[in-house]
C-alpha cells in the first residue's frame, strides 16, 4: 500500500502522516507527479486558506494532475473544499472534481464561526467509507462549507445543514478531520485505505 | 487541558496519552516561558506528542512568524495559539489568518481587572518580565477578530490556579463581544465550575490543567456529570 500525501505547504501535514503511521502505513509527503500518479491512495490534506492553497497547487501543476487521478483520492477539510468548483474564500476557482460551491458559514445565535469542535455526521445512504462510524462524533475546524451538492454522502448540522462527506467516482472528501477524530476517524481512514 | 510547567518529556507524553484515552476533546500545549525567554516552542516535543494523539492538538509558545507557524503545523499541530507575539505585532494575526486560515489561528489572552477595566497582560510566563499590554481586554477581543482570529482562549489571571471557579463575570462580557469560539481558562476546581461556565457564560470550551494533572477531576466523571446536567458532550 503506497499512500501519497500531497504537500500543498502550510497544511496540517504532520497530523495526517502520524494518523497513517498509527494505521501501520507510511505515507509519502510529495509534490512529485509521478509519485502521486503511481500511489495506490492519494490524500489531499488541508488546513489553510483556499486561494493560497490553489495558488500553490497551480505553481506545482497539481491543479492539472489531481482531476485526472484514477485511484481513490481523499480530500480532508480544505482539501475537500478544493475538490469543488469554486470557493468564496478568496473568490477562487477550484479543482472542479465535485459539483458545488464553497460558501462562508454565517454566524447564528450561540453558534460562532468558524465551526470548531466535535459534531455528528449523518449518512444520506450506504457508503463503505462510513462503515462502522455512522452518526459518530468527528472533529471539525472550518469557516466555509458546501451546503448543497449532488455528491453529498453525509451531512452535519451547525446552524444550517452542510455537506460533511462527499464522494464521486474515485474522489472522496470529508469536511472534518479524520486524523484528529479519535477511534471513528481512524476507522474512516482505514475504510479509505481499504477502498 | 493545559501543560503549564516544565516537566520532563516522558511526563508530558504520559499525560497526553492518558487524556486521549480518557476522552479529552482537545489538547493544548503551552510553552509559556518561550516568549519571555525570546525563543519559540520546541518542534521535537510537538512531533512526539502529535504522533500519539488522535484528538485536536493546539500549540502555543513564542510563535512570532508565519515561518515558525508553518514549522509547528508541519510538526503535527492542528492549530497555533499566539498571545504575546500578537500583542507585539498585531499584523501577525492577519498574516497567519491569510496564510493558514482563521480556523487554525487561536489568540490567547491573559486578562484581569485593571484600574479602568479588564486589561491585557503580556509575557505572563515569567513574573519578572510580565507587563501590562497597551490594550483593554474587550478592545483587544474585537481587534483580534477583525484581524482574522478564529478562536479566543481567555485566561482569567486572577482566577488562574486558585480553583475557586472560572471568572464568570469577565467571561460573560467577553462572550458578548466574541463571535468566534471562546474557551474559558483559569479557575476550575470542581465539576460544578465546568457546568457554570458552560451554562452561565455560554463558552464553547473549558480549559483546565491543575485539576486534570492532579487527578482531582477525572474526565470521564466530568463528562458524565455535564451530560446529566444537559450540557452536550462527546462521550
Amino acid at each position: 500500500m503506497s499512500v501519497a500525501v500531497i504537500d500543498s505547504g502550510g497544511a496540517n501535514i504532520g497530523s495526517v502522516m502520524f494518523a497513517l503511521q498509527r494505521l501501520g502505513v507510511s505515507g509519502e509527503l510529495t509534490r512529485d507527479h509521478g509519485c502521486i500518479r503511481s500511489a495506490s491512495r492519494v490524500i489531499l490534506p488541508g488546513v489553510g486558506a483556499a486561494a493560497d492553497a490553489m495558488t500553490r497547487l497551480r505553481d506545482y501543476g497539481l491543479d492539472e494532475l489531481i482531476p485526472t487521478l484514477t485511484q481513490p483520492v481523499l480530500g480532508i477539510c480544505l482539501g475537500m473544499q478544493l475538490l469543488f468548483e469554486h470557493s468564496d474564500e478568496g473568490d477562487v476557482e477550484c479543482l472542479g472534481v465535485l459539483p458545488g460551491k464553497v460558501e462562508r458559514m454565517s454566524a447564528a445565535e450561540n453558534l460562532p464561526v468558524p465551526h470548531m469542535g466535535w459534531n455528528t455526521v449523518a449518512p444520506l445512504g450506504e457508503l463503505p467509507l462510513l462503515a462502522g462510524v455512522e452518526n459518530q462524533y468527528f472533529y471539525f475546524v472550518h469557516g466555509y462549507a458546501v451546503t448543497g451538492s449532488a455528491s453529498a454522502m453525509a451531512t452535519s448540522e451547525y446552524g444550517t445543514r452542510f455537506v460533511s462527506v462527499a464522494a464521486r467516482d474515485n474522489f472522496f472528501a470529508t469536511q472534518f478531520h479524520p486524523e484528529r477524530s479519535g477511534a471513528p476517524g481512524a476507522r474512516l481512514l482505514a475504510n479509505f485505505l481499504g477502498e | 487541558m493545559q501543560f503549564k510547567s516544565h516537566r520532563v518529556m516522558g511526563g508530558i507524553l504520559e499525560l497526553a496519552q492518558r487524556y486521549r484515552d480518557e476522552g479529552a476533546d482537545e489538547l493544548v500545549f503551552y510553552d509559556i516561558t518561550a516568549s519571555p525567554e525570546g525563543r519559540s516552542v520546541d518542534r521535537s516535543w510537538i512531533s512526539r506528542v502529535a504522533a500519539e494523539l488522535d484528538i485536536p492538538f493546539c500549540v502555543a509558545g513564542g510563535i512570532r512568524s508565519a515561518r515558525a507557524a508553518e514549522e509547528v503545523l508541519a510538526a503535527g499541530a492542528d492549530k497555533i495559539s499566539i498571545n504575546t507575539p500578537a500583542l507585539e505585532n498585531p499584523q501577525l494575526i492577519n498574516e497567519l489568518a491569510r496564510r493558514f486560515g482563521s480556523q487554525c489561528v487561536v489568540i490567547g489572552i491573559d486578562s484581569k481587572l485593571g484600574e479602568k477595566d479588564y486589561t491585557v497582560y503580556m509575557n505572563t510566563g515569567d513574573p519578572e518580565r510580565m507587563s501590562q499590554a497597551p490594550r483593554l481586554t474587550l478592545d483587544w477581543v474585537r481587534e483580534v477578530q477583525d484581524r482574522g482570529a478564529g478562536e479566543i482562549v481567555l485566561n482569567c489571571m486572577s482566577h488562574d490556579g486558585v480553583r475557586t471557579g472560572y471568572d464568570l463575570e469577565q467571561l460573560k462580557k467577553v462572550r458578548e463581544s466574541s463571535l468566534v469560539p471562546l474557551v474559558a481558562s483559569g479557575g476550575a476546581g470542581s465539576q460544578e465550575h465546568f457546568l457554570q461556565v458552560f451554562t452561565d457564560a455560554r463558552v464553547d470550551g473549558a480549559l483546565a490543567a491543575t485539576v486534570f494533572h492532579s487527578g482531582s477531576i477525572r474526565l470521564p466523571d466530568l463528562k458524565r456529570y455535564l451530560k446529566a446536567n444537559k450540557v452536550q458532550v462527546r462521550q
